[in-house]
């Protein structure tokens, strides 16, 4: 009896405490969805890897790796940029690969040597000067140089059994002490068939014939795991920045409710100064925030921060004004500590898990890229992982400053536009 | 609608300032309310309130909760917007730059940072009017002093006792030296001894000459503090004027006799309403012109049976007042 008393007066509390309700229903739900999106739609749709490749080899051989490649479903293979102002541009050269996969353009490059094509497949005795294969990875995708080291070898059998037969078979020739005349053809006949069969289109990777091309692969950027701890350092940093603006701008609302913001609104300070105030303050919490972060990851983790001061002032500014506003509109949106605490628990956590704050974004499909694109985290992420990864100019954050700028000025314009009831009554 | 009253009170002023230029000194009023109008939905919290502050008065606006008191002072501090009416502060319009340079508010709430210290409560609020330098020191000094916290200047908000956080609330509304202050039932929640520490203050600030208006429902605190008294009932004043004005307009030169009696409420109820009295609280309460009254009623009540516990002859007060105005009692 008494304690059905005590469940109802609970149940009776939550279903009066949105706040609550919204936690314990509306968030698990969502997250579901958001891991379901991410993760379940994989199965039907991986996200395609940008592979760049470059043929300086130009044989026949090199050409038929490169349409094995082209025909990969989980690949999009581009040999050249795509046209600037309708201008076709010149194929990637190794150089230009390796710029563009610094930049950022794609995760990977392929370089198939002079000579590919004269002995491509790597088995058989090493003579010191086989051409091999080149993976030039960008390690802060994780995933894509893994897989497309992976299909290289798959491309390699299925593309060009014959090859690898024929290569067998001269080995074999050589060190075996010859064949016989029959041995031969026979041997030729089934070299035939295979060269035949792919050439008809049909698919070889049944033939139960092994064969890997010589790849070496390597890290053009971000090769170490000290590397690795800035990209963690601004993930995780943005969404602690997310919560703790939050949870500073909520100050606003213990002064509505003492009545202190009254008071303050019945000096000479006005509820835009006010706000401004606040917003000042909130982004110098942030980017202190993010200064603390990245010292204790140089200190901890190794983390090289000092050659990248400049880069990390600018990106911290920036992020740290997007975040201030975005507090600022919650609060202002809200109407007690319980609702913003809510709310934002369930924006931060939404806005964090899309935003590549909880695993890089490359994991997901197209379109939740996409949708992470309306984040704040995504852009500063990217940001930094320009700066800290790619240690690319400051000049090339340009996309990144102008869209946090744009963020922060139209959250902050929204939130004062709400704040207009604390105004007046 | 407003810049019509505010026209309204411009041409009151206008006529004052011509007064003052022909030779009469007249100053604008520090205050000049106008057919105040505020409604909040259906409900109307403030009914067309007229009412004029006198330099250098304390007025008392005396009504229940809810009456309308705090909407009134919010309209003059302008975070109130008046449907209709104006409100002007020594001839400027409220809400603007002038008015808020000499108007103080200390609100009913303890509208005060508390992880601050008083000094630094007092040091921001001083910023926020702007101020500035050794004029500020000097205006925090002041404060801390007439709010007898010098020795707690730098105690944090939150570690002082109820009493202190009042006082401290009342110098941050004085921090810019106001010349008219709005006190917000500034004694609420306080024992007595705070009390009448918040009273002395508020003395101290009348002896300096400053304008007024402190709102209460304790009749007592009217009575001690203010020149004139304006109770307030459902949006209106219903009466104006000093403590003695109000009674003997309500009562003239009568007293109140109240008699207690034994048994039940109902044939109290009954036995006063027959005779053209009150019942208040289980009592009986009449007006009478003569003491000798008292004998005719007894005599009435023993016949009806009533046993009579005590009776007792006063005064009438403003408590007195409000209920002979509304028939409740003021902190219904």
């Amino acid at each position: 009896m008494m304690i059905s008393a005590i469940v109802r007066t609970a149940l009776v509390s939550l279903r009066r405490d949105r706040g609550a309700l919204a936690l314990s229903f509306i968030l698990p739900v969502t997250f579901f969805s958001i891991f379901a999106v991410i993760f379940g739609g994989q199965r039907s749709g991986m996200p395609k890897i940008s592979v760049l490749v470059v043929d300086e080899d130009h044989s026949k051989i090199s050409e038929r790796l490169t349409e094995g490649l082209k025909h990969e479903g989980s690949l999009v293979i581009n040999t050249r940029p795509v046209p600037a102002k309708g201008v076709e541009q010149p194929e990637y050269t190794a150089a230009t690969a390796e710029a563009a996969v610094k930049e950022g353009k794609a995760p990977v490059a392929i370089v198939i040597p002079h000579g590919f094509g004269e002995n491509p497949i790597s088995f058989g005795p090493a003579n010191g000067d086989r051409p091999t294969i080149t993976l030039l990875e960008d390690s802060s995708d994780m995933i894509a140089p893994q897989v497309v080291s992976g299909l290289l070898q798959k491309i390699a059998m299925t593309s060009m059994p014959d090859v690898m037969a024929e290569q067998g078979s001269k080995y074999f020739d050589q060190f075996a002490g010859g064949l016989t005349r029959e041995q031969r053809d026979s041997l030729n006949d089934g070299i035939r068939f295979l060269r035949e069969r792919h050439e008809s289109g049909a698919d070889a990777s049944d033939s139960g014939n092994g064969g890997i091309v010589a790849v070496t692969s390597r890290a053009v950027l971000g090769g170490s795991k000290h590397d690795m701890v800035s990209f963690y350092a601004a993930a995780i940093g943005v969404m602690f920045l997310l919560f703790t603006a939050s949870g500073a701008a909520g100050a606003l609302l213990d002064e509505a409710e003492s009545g202190t913001l009254d008071r303050v609104l019945s000096s000479r300070i006005t509820m835009t100064t006010l706000m401004l105030g606040k917003l000042v303050y909130n982004a110098f919490l942030a980017f202190l925030q993010l200064v603390v972060m990245f010292l204790w990851g140089w200190a901890v983790f190794k983390l090289d921060f000092w050659s990248h001061i400049p880069g990390f002032v600018v990106m911290g500014v920036f992020t740290a004004f997007a975040v201030a506003s975005f507090g600022l509109l919650l609060a202002s949106i809200c109407k007690t500590r319980a609702q913003l605490g809510a709310l934002s628990t369930l924006v931060i956590l939404v806005m964090s898990s899309i935003g590549g704050s909880m695993f890089p974004r490359y994991f997901m499909s197209e379109t939740m890229q996409k949708a992470g694109l309306f984040t704040i985290n995504a852009w500063a992420i990217d940001g930094f992982t320009k700066i800290f990864w790619r240690n690319e100019p400051i000049s090339h954050l340009w996309p990144q400053v102008a869209v946090l700028t744009a963020i922060g000025v139209f959250l902050f314009a929204i939130a004062r536009r709400v704040a207009r009831r604390w105004e007046y009554a | 609608m407003l810049s019509g009253a505010y026209f309204i009170v411009w041409c009151k002023s206008t006529r004052r300032d011509l007064l003052s230029a022909s030779g009469a000194a007249v100053q604008p009023y520090p205050l000049q309310i106008d057919t105040l109008v505020k409604r909040f939905g259906q409900v109307t919290a403030v009914d067309g309130i007229t009412l004029e502050l006198r330099s250098g008065e304390c007025l008392g606006l005396l009504g229940p909760n809810g009456a309308g008191k705090s909407t009134l002072i919010r309209s003059i501090v302008g975070r109130v917007i008046p449907d209709a009416g104006a409100i002007s502060v020594f001839g400027a319009p409220a809400d603007s730059a002038a008015a808020r340079n000499v108007l103080g508010w200390i609100p009913q709430e303890l509208a005060l940072y508390p992880r601050l210290t008083c000094y630094e409560n007092l040091y921001a609020f001083g910023r926020y009017h702007g101020l500035g330098g050794r004029a500020l020191d000097d205006e925090i000094e002041w404060c801390l002093r007439w709010a007898t916290l010098t020795d707690r200047a730098s105690h944090l908000v939150n570690t002082l006792s109820g009493g202190m956080k009042r006082r401290l609330n009342m110098a941050a509304g004085l921090i810019h030296h106001p010349k008219l202050v709005l006190m917000d039932e500034p004694t609420v929640g306080v024992d007595p001894q705070s009390r009448n520490h918040i009273f002395e203050m508020i003395e101290k600030l009348r002896g300096e000459g400053m304008s007024i208006i402190y709102t209460t429902h304790y009749m007592e605190e009217a009575e001690r503090l203010c020149d004139r008294v304006a109770i307030v009932d459902h949006g209106k004043i219903i009466a104006l004027g000093t403590n003695a004005e109000l009674v003997q307009n309500a009562f003239g030169s009568r007293s109140q006799v109240l008699a207690r009696f034994a048994g039940a409420d109902n044939r109290v109820t009954t036995w006063v309403t027959q005779h053209g009295g009150q019942a208040v609280d289980g009592a009986a309460q009449f007006t009478i012109e003569h003491p000798t009254e008292i004998a005719g009623l007894l005599e009435d009540s023993a016949k009806a049976g009533l046993e009579l516990l005590d009776v007792s002859l006063h005064k009438p007060n403003l408590e007195s007042v409000f209920l002979h105005l509304t028939g409740r009692e003021l902190r219904d």
